[in-house]
């Protein structure tokens, strides 16, 4: 019996929200007694892999087959399918990503197993019992969910989960799952990537700097940008910015838009409408920033400074300039 | 072309969300429930495709009597009949079987639905359909076409970009902002929603694989910390010193 944990590389190495997931398996794996071992494809180095004997894991499946570098569901399912046989994995640990998401239904299906997408903390074991938390209710509340399969399958929200480190090196196996060309009929015509600023993905970033429409025009948005190149975060927009053209789409948050749960987020001229803070409303740190006392934004927030943005957005970009990183 | 949209009932994005006494259910006392926000931009697509193509749009609900409501709307926007099956959707699994049950009884070019319900927020119905009936799922769909009678052309999101995907029918995808422009229905279209067929089945035997034992709600913020606007720069050092997020 063993925990797997499922790896997503870019561009050589761990994704961030892949070093959560090793860290929850880990500490599965230490509640049930047992040993962690990740299933990793795509663009990884296996320095990148070995490394991940920090979070606790001790053996890391490889499959470089470069076709895996693009999201393949048949063929990633294949391929985590035959490992969780190998491993007689009892649970299965993906990061609530789309990929994690996307793949964890399909086993699920595929293997007979009981799947929580979404969750947000280790889980209570207890005999044969093993119930996690999960969001629901877009950020107003949570669940505890029995999972009663024998395999277990579960997807970490994004930032919820604390890397741990201190372990020590994990081997790296090569690892094939003798994928056909069948498994790859839905491939993708196309991929086209996105600027990022600073290369943060949006829904993986610790520090998330937003703006609204109180920001008056895209000609604005050197003060969201130069503030969140100073804190190396990501940028996001409310949804009327991205109806407007301003911001392009994939950097709207919200009920409609993608949800993100940072340390930090820091909200420029936006007004806390309700649709706004379903996707915004589980980042452990708010701070707004808004020239109406009563926007309803203050409500939700850890720090709150009344003024204009104009003003008040070049005094902290200049504070966060003198900061030693 | 014979499309399916499945719909979920759940809260309005307004309501203030409680619980019963005991903590094991969501109260549904004096809540509104729409149309999954997502659903309808699956529901809208449909449509459209419908009335450039023909064909029909059947709309799928899993649930109890008190959907009604809303399955009525999804006809006043433009569906042409609705099937629904007679129970509380209990987990993710035990709906992804009905909707395959209905699914195989009739041949669906497509089958739509929204990237996620904003109650249970899952993201797994379209994903374990598609595993079921054996055919691609295509999600998170932000964009869908058709090439041919045989063949669509989706976008999709992935993370930090997007995929242009074709794909045979029949194949399935989720849908989100924005495939479509979610319409309002007008007053014909609620005379004419009245009279089109909704049809209501009974559960195919399904096991719950997910048993939803416990509901909680985060810890209030402690409130509001004002910053002076003329030190605004002192926020970067409560961020790191106070907060330790930086
Ligand atoms: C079904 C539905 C789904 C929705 N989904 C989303 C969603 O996913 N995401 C989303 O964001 N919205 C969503 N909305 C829209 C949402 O209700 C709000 O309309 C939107 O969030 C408002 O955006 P805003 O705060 O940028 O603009 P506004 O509401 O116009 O607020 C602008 C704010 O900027 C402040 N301001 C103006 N000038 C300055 C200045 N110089 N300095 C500082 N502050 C200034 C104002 O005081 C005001 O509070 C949805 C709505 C519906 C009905």
């Amino acid at each position: 019996m063993s925990v797997l944990v499922f790896v997503e590389g870019l561009n050589g190495e761990v994704k961030k929200s892949s070093l959560e997931a090793a860290s929850y398996g880990s500490q599965v794996a230490q509640q049930l007694g047992t040993t962690t071992t990740a299933i990793a494809i795509g663009d990884v180095q296996e320095a990148a892999l070995a490394k991940l004997g920090e979070q606790g894991v001790s053996k890391v499946l490889y499959d470089g087959d470069s076709r895996l570098n693009q999201f393949i569901a048949d063929a990633y399912v294949k391929v985590i399918a035959k490992a969780v046989q190998q491993e007689n994995a009892k649970v299965l640990v993906f990061s609530n990503s789309n990929i994690g998401a996307a793949v964890g239904a399909k086993l699920a299906v595929r293997l007979n197993g009981s799947l929580a997408t979404n969750v947000t903390a280790l889980p209570t074991i207890d005999g044969g019992s093993f119930v996690v938390t999960r969001g629901v209710f877009s950020g107003k509340a949570f669940a505890d969910v029995a999972l009663t399969s024998d395999l277990k399958i579960v997807a970490i929200k994004k930032n919820s989960i604390d890397i741990t480190s201190g372990g020590g090196s994990a081997t790296v196996e090569n690892f094939s799952a003798d994928l056909a060309d069948a498994d790859f009929a839905v491939s993708p015509k196309e991929t086209v990537m996105q600027d990022t600023n600073g290369g943060v993905l949006l829904p993986e970033a610790a520090i998330v700097v937003s703006g609204g429409r109180g920001l008056k025009g895209p000609e604005n948005w050197h003060l969201v940008e130069d503030l969140a190149k100073e804190l190396g975060a990501a940028t996001a927009c409310s949804k009327p910015v991205s109806d407007m053209d301003w911001r392009p789409h994939h950097e709207h948050v919200g009920q409609t838009g993608i949800t993100v749960s940072p340390n930090l987020y820091i909200a420029i001229g936006i007004s806390g409408a309700i649709q706004h803070l379903a996707g915004v409303n589980s980042s452990k740190v708010i701070v707004v920033i808004n020239k109406d006392p009563e926007a309803p934004f203050f409500k939700a927030a850890d720090y709150g400074i009344v003024g204009d943005a104009f003003e008040i957005v070049p005094k902290i970009i200049e504070a966060a300039k003198a900061l030693d990183k | 072309m014979k499309i399916l949209v499945c719909i979920s009932n759940v809260p309005d994005t307004t309501s203030k969300i409680n619980f019963t006494a005991d903590n094991k259910e969501f109260d549904k006392n004096g809540v509104q429930f729409v149309i999954n926000p997502w659903d309808e931009y699956a529901l809208t697509r449909a449509i459209e495709l419908k009335e450039a193509k023909g064909g029909t749009v059947t709309v799928l609900n899993v649930g109890e009597a008190d959907a009604e409501p809303n399955i009525r709307k999804a006809l006043a926007i433009g569906a042409d009949d609705a099937i629904r099956v007679n129970a509380n959707p209990k987990d993710a699994f035990f709906v992804a079987q009905q909707i395959t049950a209905v699914a195989k009884e009739n041949n669906y070019d497509m089958i739509l639905m929204g990237k996620e319900s904003i109650d249970y927020n899952g993201s797994q119905v379209h994903n374990m359909v598609g595993e079921m009936l054996g055919i691609p799922s295509i999600v998170p769909a932000f964009k869908l076409d058709l090439v041919d009678d045989n063949t669509a052309v989706l976008e999709r999101e992935i993370e930090g970009g997007k995929e242009v995907v074709e794909v045979k029918l029949p194949f399935i995808a989720s849908a989100q902002q924005p495939m479509s422009e979610p319409r309002i229905p007008n007053m014909r279209g609620i005379m004419t929603a009245r009279t089109k067929p909704l049809a209501v089945r009974e559960p195919v035997g399904a096991d719950v694989k997910a048993d939803y034992v416990n509901f909680s709600k985060p810890e209030k913020k402690s409130g509001v910390k004002m910053i002076d606007p003329e030190n605004a720069g002192d926020l970067i050092k409560l961020l790191r010193n106070e907060a330790k997020v930086l």
